[in-house]
This record gives C-alpha cells, sequence and structure tokens, in this order.
C-alpha cells in the first residue's frame, strides 16, 4: 500500500472502523513507513483531544417548546374534506333551497275567480278597443263634446 | 424491548404522539450538541433542533423508511446548520463560547462549568480552560462541511455511507473530507497532540 493510499484508510484505522483485510494491510504498511505512523499516532491523539468538548443539555423547555409547536401545526385533512362545505356555505345553500321549494310550491294567486278571469278575458277587446281610441291623436284635436242642454238650444236657434 | 426508531416514526405516521415524544427524547441531546457546535451558538442550537423536530412531525404522514432514521434526521439537522451558517445571520447575536459562564451555561451543565469543582487547583483548572478553548477553536476554523463531518463521524459515530449521504457525497470524498479536516486539526493542536503523544 502506497502512502497516498493510506490517506482513505487511517482514519479508519485509528477509529477501529476497518475490515480485518484492510487493517492488517495498513498495519503492514506502517510498519514499514515512519511518517505514516506518525500521522496515525497524531490522528489518534487529534481524536482523543476532540473527546475532551464539553457536552451540553438541552434546556428544560426545549421538549415543551417542541410540543406546544407541534400543537400548533394545522391538522391536516384528507383529500375528500374539500368536499365538505363550511357551515356558513351550507347554511347560505340551504335556506336558498328551502326558499327555492316554498316558491315553487306556493299556490297561485287566488284573488281572481276562474269566472273573474274568464269576464275579462270577454272584455279584452273592448278594452283594446278603449286603449286605441285614448292614444288615438286626432280625436285630441276634435273640440269638447257639447252639453245635452247646449244642443238643445242651438236646435231650437235653428 | 425498545421500539426501533423506524417503528417508533411508523407509529407517529399512524397518529400515535406519545411515539414521536420518545423520539425527541432519544435525539434531543444528540441534535442540540451536534447544532451547537456547529452554529456556536446555544439559543440557535436549540431553535434549529426544534424545527428538526417539527420537520419531521410534519413530514410523518410522506415517511418511507427507506434510509436509517438517523441519516434522514441528521441530513435535515446538517442542511438547516449549513444554511444557517452560511446565512450569517445570527452572527452579530453570536455569543462566543469563550464569553465567560452564564446562568444560560450553567442551565445547560456544560461539563466545563464543573471544572473548578473537580480541580481546586487554580493552575491546573486554567489550563484544562485553555486546552478546552484551543479543541473548541480547531473545530469552530474548520470549513463548516468539514466540521459537519468530524462531527457526525466523532460524536454521532454514523459509519461512513449514512455521513456521505447526509452531506450528499460520495464515500471517497468523504474520506478525503475527514483526512484534510484532521489534518486541520493535527496542525490546529499540534502543541496539545505532542503532549499527548508524550504520554
Amino acid at each position: 500500500m502506497s502512502c497516498a493510499r493510506m490517506e482513505g484508510k487511517i482514519l479508519g484505522y485509528v477509529d477501529g472502523r476497518l475490515k480485518e483485510s484492510e487493517r492488517l494491510e495498513v498495519e503492514k504498511h506502517l510498519g514499514s513507513c515512519a511518517a505514516c505512523r506518525l500521522r496515525a499516532n497524531e490522528f489518534r491523539a487529534v481524536s482523543g483531544l476532540l473527546d475532551e468538548l464539553p457536552v451540553i443539555e438541552p434546556s428544560a423547555a426545549f421538549d415543551l417548546r417542541v410540543h406546544a409547536r407541534v400543537a400548533a401545526e394545522p391538522v391536516k385533512q384528507s383529500w375528500w374534506a374539500w368536499f365538505a362545505p363550511s357551515p356558513r356555505v351550507a347554511f347560505a345553500a340551504s335556506m336558498l333551497l328551502l326558499a327555492t321549494v316554498w316558491l315553487g310550491l306556493r299556490p297561485p294567486d287566488s284573488s281572481l275567480s276562474a269566472t273573474d278571469i274568464d269576464k275579462i278575458n270577454q272584455d279584452m277587446p273592448v278594452l283594446e278597443n278603449y286603449d286605441v281610441i285614448s292614444d288615438f291623436a286626432p280625436l285630441t284635436e276634435l273640440p269638447p263634446p257639447l252639453q245635452a242642454d247646449e244642443s238643445t238650444q242651438q236646435n231650437q236657434q235653428m | 424491548m425498545a421500539r426501533s426508531d423506524v417503528q417508533l416514526m411508523l407509529d407517529v405516521k399512524a397518529g400515535d404522539e406519545q411515539s414521536f415524544a420518545l423520539l425527541l427524547h432519544r435525539y434531543r441531546s444528540p441534535l442540540v450538541n451536534f447544532l451547537y457546535r456547529m452554529v456556536r451558538n446555544r439559543e440557535q442550537a436549540e431553535d434549529l433542533a426544534q424545527e428538526v423536530f417539527l420537520r419531521v412531525y410534519r413530514a410523518r404522514e410522506d415517511y418511507v423508511p427507506s434510509a436509517k432514521f438517523t441519516t434522514w434526521l441528521f441530513r435535515i439537522a446538517t442542511n438547516l446548520a449549513l444554511n444557517s451558517v452560511r446565512d450569517n445571520r445570527y452572527q452579530r447575536m453570536e455569543i462566543s463560547l469563550d464569553a465567560p459562564v452564564t446562568a444560560d451555561a450553567e442551565d445547560g451543565g456544560e461539563k466545563t462549568m464543573d471544572v473548578a469543582e473537580k480541580h481546586p487547583n487554580i493552575e491546573q483548572h486554567l489550563i484544562e480552560k485553555a486546552r478546552s478553548k484551543m479543541i473548541r477553536h480547531a473545530i469552530e476554523k474548520l470549513p463548516e462541511k468539514q466540521r459537519a463531518a468530524v462531527l457526525l463521524h466523532k460524536y454521532q459515530e454514523l459509519d461512513y455511507g449514512e455521513i456521505s449521504k447526509i452531506l450528499q457525497c460520495s464515500e471517497s470524498a468523504l474520506k478525503s473530507l475527514l483526512f484534510r479536516a484532521y489534518e486541520t486539526l493535527r496542525v490546529e493542536l499540534a502543541p496539545l497532540v505532542a503532549q499527548q503523544l508524550k504520554q
């Protein structure tokens, strides 16, 4: 094994993470290479120094904060929940439906009887004529009609 | 018998909130420590750790046990930490690890806080304090990806396969990353390394 290949193995060797065959290969190289042997020892020393770093404990409120944040998460709804209307929309829709049904089932206006309607239909031509005459423009230009006594006087003078 | 992480996560997916609490209890300390060593700020580390757990919870319905739970968990944590470090948002609020011990640190129960009690000899205490400071500085000076690799390798004891998935690189690239990191640490900590070798 070359010193360059040791780069990928030396840390694994120091930490005891190599396979047996790899370990034997590394040890064989270390037996003949003082520089790599020194480096392996120095890496082992570094690893030992890193063990001296202090360990901290999460603060007492850490769990509470996590649980509070989890509790504040919105509840996920399934996809078909999309079809479920909100109470306000459901109320408005049901009121609209009720109003439609009520109007549909409401009996026709009973103030006019069938006889009255027949009479109106019979009078319809007369009413139509009245409308024509009342709006007929040439008639408005005629002199006002004479009263009965005035017409009698006129006849006597003649 | 303790349920595996994957089983707990599947139970969370099925709606069991208690399983989430167990996962939280299992990984709160490793996560906070990993993030603390990454971002160098305790408060921020806790905020990020909370965010990690929240993301795990949010992803519960889509969870598929295709990889180890720890790989997934630390991948979320590493991405958040790397973004945070690069983002530099918290730099102004950063509290130096060299800052005097505060009530906050005492609450956290840092081991170094007990040094004075363990070593009544003030000289010994100062030596150990300086030594600890030097080690922390050496780790802080590593580029963030090398730092993440060292922390995951050394403290979480994840294997190369897991770490390479977390850092999204090949195993050979990871080994190279770790080798360079240890080379840097070896140089930065040369006086301490020499002491270690003499012992």
